[in-house]
């Protein structure tokens, strides 16, 4: 496939590519990870140390980032997809090794100013690949079974690398938003059914089988799984954290305790409530009002997105946009559904709000992706 | 790889499809979300907002002051002191050992209780603090917070602590306080939650105990502010609560202490009533204890010496003591015969120094008889034969009913520990107690305050300040409560006709004054002061008739647990009787010797205000009694020091 396949004549040149930017959606973003400055001021008592200040150089950095990634034509990323997914998994296999030799779980690799987690990266280069994959797979053999073969074998491989880390939160992340690009690249829905049905007699067969002798895990490993879907049957352990998460939220009310008010968290109640609960530090000082438009942002950032796939006729610019905005609305209803008690605790941040520079740096470059595919989109 | 228009166009409405799908199942999960969202924080936000509060917010108890418990003059028998402490918090300290180390070498603390210390700091929350120690001194205390910046974590704290300035003069009437225990806590439906706190103080035994809904007062609360660690932020709110209400006994300080002081080393007891409304003016248990030992904490070593001491430090012998009331007894039986009309003030009784019952032989205390004894000489030279033939005509029902009448055999409900029935038997008693018939001999015995006659030196000075004053006596303990005199308790007239009672005074009156009387050695002179009363020597052994034959071995060739008790009962002055005594000395011998002579300093001392004048000895006396008033280790009535006694 030739550049010529683009109608680069319409498209804007130079610097003035950054008028034809997504600008609603830098305006969101920037929005969004504003209100997690004022929370991580907040939750370190009224202070731009240790996190507030240091996220937002983060952020600066992010948003760099993310307009130079901008302004790159998109048909080059494309063909860095292969490179960059293969970089991601050399790394992955890297902090693997450096895990065994330091005997213990290592996810990330230290550059200096800041340390670098390979998983991270590897979310949004799985997307570019997949999209990339499937922009050269021709539409018709998109559900032949070794064409299906092949890109479930990209998921899979780095999503267990992730998974021995171990870190399930992220490794769930990869196989839900590599599976989301299968399915908006149009592979047929009987996978999908029935992998699904799969799933769910495994776990009908392992509940079932329990206490059987044929059960097919061991006692304390059925132990932990009770655990881990019913915390509040260990309230000073594991459902400690849920339970106070579900506190702080529902004592916020309507209006909320007020900024730097909220009790739960000022007190220390909440756990992790800089990084994965601090969502609730939010909804506790700015109630049902605050927390509910923050969700407002995020479906909105979404709906940019997806318009923007939408608007797109590149079959790469507009698997990838879904891919990175599937991704982002993953890690959302993930740790949503977590800190309101729907879900088992999986530890996960909350985008663009919670502490932390790798996933804030590698989402402001997924943004700088999907603009890139906007500003370079065929007109 | 070439691709037709229809082919891409075909597969981008596919994509579009799938990413409406796929913003569609996104959309519902974010509503589902908001829906969720709603129900928490709209829905059920009261119920999370309780919790939260719950969460953050303890209600903590100030203890209240307790009450104070003064004589009746309003001198402090036990009050609260400061408790200067220290105490240590980890995170503060940094370096435990060091500063642990600092700290004892200007504080006294053995090696053992550092290393205790540590241990205890290093298994608590960084920001617990640790008590380090407790009731320094003022100078230490100072030398800690002078040393403050070289000490970091430790803060000297001021509490409150129970302190008996008067130590050994109350240990038995007031008692003392400790920790509560789980025992203490058993059998109570719903305690007060001060006892809730750890090393709560509360009343043991004596009037701290059973006066202790009085004296502790009603907790204070405060609302503080709690992290999850349970670290305090802030007060939120402090209600103060009522202090304890303060007690004023009828006891009177100097008197008790000069009580005290005279019984000495005896083990022995002593209980002074004011004849005219009851109130006891002393109630002395010798020898005593310090009750400061208990609140701090008493050692090993020191509490096995109490109670391996065989003269029973801990015992409250006034009111715990049940003793056989001897010759002190025969008041009721005169009383009794006087009553039934058997015998009266004139009737002569003819003593051989013994009387025959059936087949046994009951003998007087002086084996060659008294001859012919009336009333007054019966007492005054307490001729036993006189009350067997009494007795034996009146009857043991008569004789107990009068015994209850003047108080004896019933316990009076006073708030101290231990308090005895004492015994007053009669037929009944012996049926239900011993499933055995009452016979003459048990009466006989029981006419001279043998047998199964047993009293407390309390009900013994009960029984004499009614024998005194005609009247129904009852003892109080506490005068005041909170500035507000107690009601003096009723006092009908006993239903004895007076003469009778004229006519046991006489007898008494003689005991002590006339030329043949047993206790006419312990005599006051002064006219405005005389004593009257009986004495009594109670044995606690029974004498064989191997011994009667070879004579009786005097008291002094016993081992001292083998000897007779010493009684003396008395009232003064004579004419217009104030107070009424009882003395008990155990195993002190005989009741003239022993008892009587502690009888007649007390009561002088209740009279004098002050140290008894040496007037009102007898002038033979004054020179042995003025070396012995000056050598008692009174406690100065100003500084309350108890002079330390130096061997020479």
């Amino acid at each position: 496939m030739s550049f010529l396949e683009y109608r680069v004549k319409f498209a804007p040149t130079g610097i003035r590519k950054i008028l034809y930017m997504n600008w609603p959606l830098v305006v969101l973003v920037i929005a969004v990870a504003s209100v997690g400055f004022l929370m991580l001021y907040s939750i370190a008592g009224g202070s731009l140390d240790p996190w507030a200040r240091r996220q937002m150089q983060v952020f600066g950095v992010g948003m760099l980032l993310m307009f130079i990634v901008a302004l790159v034509p998109i048909w080059f990323w494309r063909s860095m997809a292969g490179l960059a997914y293969l970089t991601a998994f050399l790394l992955l296999i890297v902090v693997e090794i450096m895990g065994e030799t330091n005997m213990g779980a290592q996810r990330w690799i230290d550059l200096g100013f800041m340390q670098f987690q390979p998983s991270e990266m590897m979310k949004f280069t799985l997307v570019m690949v997949l999209a990339a994959y499937y922009d050269w797979l021709e539409p018709k053999r998109v559900s032949r079974p070794l064409y299906v073969l092949i890109p479930v074998l990209l998921i899979v491989v780095p999503t267990v690398l992730v998974l021995m880390q171990p870190n399930l939160g992220t490794s769930l992340m990869l196989l839900l938003g590599g599976a989301t690009v299968m399915f908006a690249a149009g592979v047929s829905l009987w996978y999908f059914a029935g992998v699904i049905a799969l799933g769910v007699s495994a776990v009908v067969g392992v509940f079932t089988l329990r206490g059987t002798p044929w059960q097919l895990l061991h006692d304390y490993q059925y132990a932990r799984i009770d655990t881990f879907l019913d915390p509040s049957a260990d309230p000073l352990g594991a459902g400690y954290n849920i339970i106070q998460a579900k506190i702080a939220l529902g004592s916020g009310g309507w209006s909320g305790k007020g900024f730097m008010q909220g009790t739960q968290s000022r007190l220390n109640f909440l756990p992790e409530k800089h990084t994965d609960f601090i969502f609730t530090t939010l909804a506790e000082e700015f109630g049902f009002v605050g927390a509910f438009s923050l969700l407002g942002l995020y479906a909105l950032i979404i709906g940019f997105c997806l318009v923007a796939a939408f608007q797109n006729r590149d079959r790469f610019s507009a698997l990838l946009i879904v891919g990175v905005a599937a991704n982002f609305f993953f890690y959302i209803a993930v740790i949503l559904s977590m800190v309101m008690g729907m879900a088992p605790v999986v530890g996960v941040p909350l985008p663009l709000l919670s502490y932390g520079g790798s996933a804030m740096m590698v989402l402001l470059v997924g943004f700088g992706l999907v603009q890139s595919a906007h500003v370079h989109r065929p007109r | 790889m070439k691709r037709t228009a229809r082919d891409s166009e075909e597969s981008n409405q596919r994509l579009n499809r799938r990413t409406l799908m796929l913003g569609g199942a996104m959309g519902a999960m974010i509503a589902v979300l908001g829906v969720r969202m709603r129900y928490l924080q709209v829905d059920q936000a009261d119920e999370f907002k309780l919790l939260a509060e719950e969460n953050r917010i303890n209600i903590r108890l100030i203890p209240p002051e307790r009450g104070l418990i003064q004589d009746r003059n309003g001198k402090i028998i036990a009050g609260n002191e400061q408790n200067y402490r220290v105490v240590i918090t980890r995170e503060a300290a940094g370096d435990v050992d060091l500063v642990m180390r600092r700290l004892a070498s200007i504080i006294p603390m053995t090696a053992e209780e550092m290393g205790q210390t540590i241990k205890e700091v290093n298994a608590l929350s960084a920001f617990v603090p640790v008590t380090v120690a407790e009731r320094l001194s003022w100078d230490d205390f100072s030398k800690v917070a002078v040393n403050a910046p070289a000490l970091p974590g430790v803060v000297p704290e001021v509490g409150q602590s129970r302190r008996y300035p008067l130590d050994t003069d109350f240990a038995h009437v007031v008692g003392y306080v400790g920790p509560v225990s789980e025992k203490d806590l058993e059998g109570l439906e719903s305690p007060d939650p001060l006892l809730r706190i750890p090393k709560f103080q509360i009343g043991k035994i004596g009037v701290e105990k059973w006066m202790e809904d009085t004296l502790r007062g009603e907790a204070g609360t405060k609302r503080i502010e709690v992290n999850s660690a349970g670290r305090v932020m802030r007060e939120l709110e402090r209600q103060e609560g009522d202090p304890g209400t303060d007690i004023r006994l009828t006891i009177d300080a100097d008197i008790q202490n000069f009580a005290q002081v005279r019984l000495g080393t005896e083990s022995a007891a002593v209980v002074v009533i004011d004849v005219t409304n009851g109130d006891i003016i002393c109630i002395a248990s010798a020898p005593s204890f310090d009750p400061n030992l208990f609140v701090r904490g008493i050692s090993h070593a020191d509490y096995n010496a109490l109670t391996e001491n065989d003269h029973r430090p801990l015992a409250n012998k006034t009111v715990s003591g049940a003793y056989p009331p001897g010759s002190t007894f025969k008041m009721v039986t005169a009383l009794a015969a006087l009553e039934a009309g058997v015998v009266n003030a004139d009737t002569k009784v003819s003593c051989p120094g013994y009387i025959e019952f059936g087949q046994r032989r009951f003998h007087c205390w002086k084996r060659a008889g008294h001859g012919t004894v009336r009333l007054e000489r019966s007492l005054s030279e307490s001729c036993d034969v006189y009350y067997y033939d009494l007795a034996q005509r009146v009857g043991i029902e008569k004789i107990a009913e009068m015994g209850r009448k003047l108080g004896l055999g019933r316990k009076f409900d006073l708030p101290m520990s231990a308090i005895t029935d004492g015994s007053m038997p009669d037929k009944a008693w012996k049926l239900d107690r011993y499933k055995q018939e009452w016979r003459i001999g048990d009466t006989i015995n029981a006419s001279i305050g043998q047998g199964y006659v047993l009293s407390s030196p309390l009900q013994l000075a009960v029984m004499t300040a009614r024998i005194a004053s005609g009247r129904q006596i009852t003892p109080r303990l506490v005068r005041m409560v909170h500035d507000k005199e107690l009601p003096v308790p009723d006092a009908p007239p006993l239903e004895i006709p007076p003469e009778y009672l004229a006519a046991v005074r006489a007898g008494m009156h003689a005991v002590v004054n006339g030329e043949r009387g047993t206790a006419k050695s312990s005599r006051i002179v002064d006219p405005t002061m005389v004593m009257a009363g009986k004495t009594g020597t109670s044995q606690v052994r029974n004498i064989s008739k191997a011994e009667r034959d070879s004579g009786v071995i005097s008291n002094e060739d016993l081992p001292w647990n083998r000897r007779d008790h010493a009684l003396f009962v008395g009232f003064a002055p004579f004419d217009a009787p104030r107070y009424a005594i009882s003395v008990v000395v155990e195993h002190g011998g005989g009741g003239s010797t022993a008892a009587a002579p502690i009888a007649r300093d007390i009561i002088l001392r209740c009279m004098s205000g002050g140290l008894p004048s040496l007037e009102a000895y007898p002038s033979s006396q004054r020179g042995r009694i003025e070396t012995m008033l000056k050598e008692l280790p009174l406690r100065d009535p100003v500084t309350g020091i108890t002079p330390v006694k130096t061997e020479t």
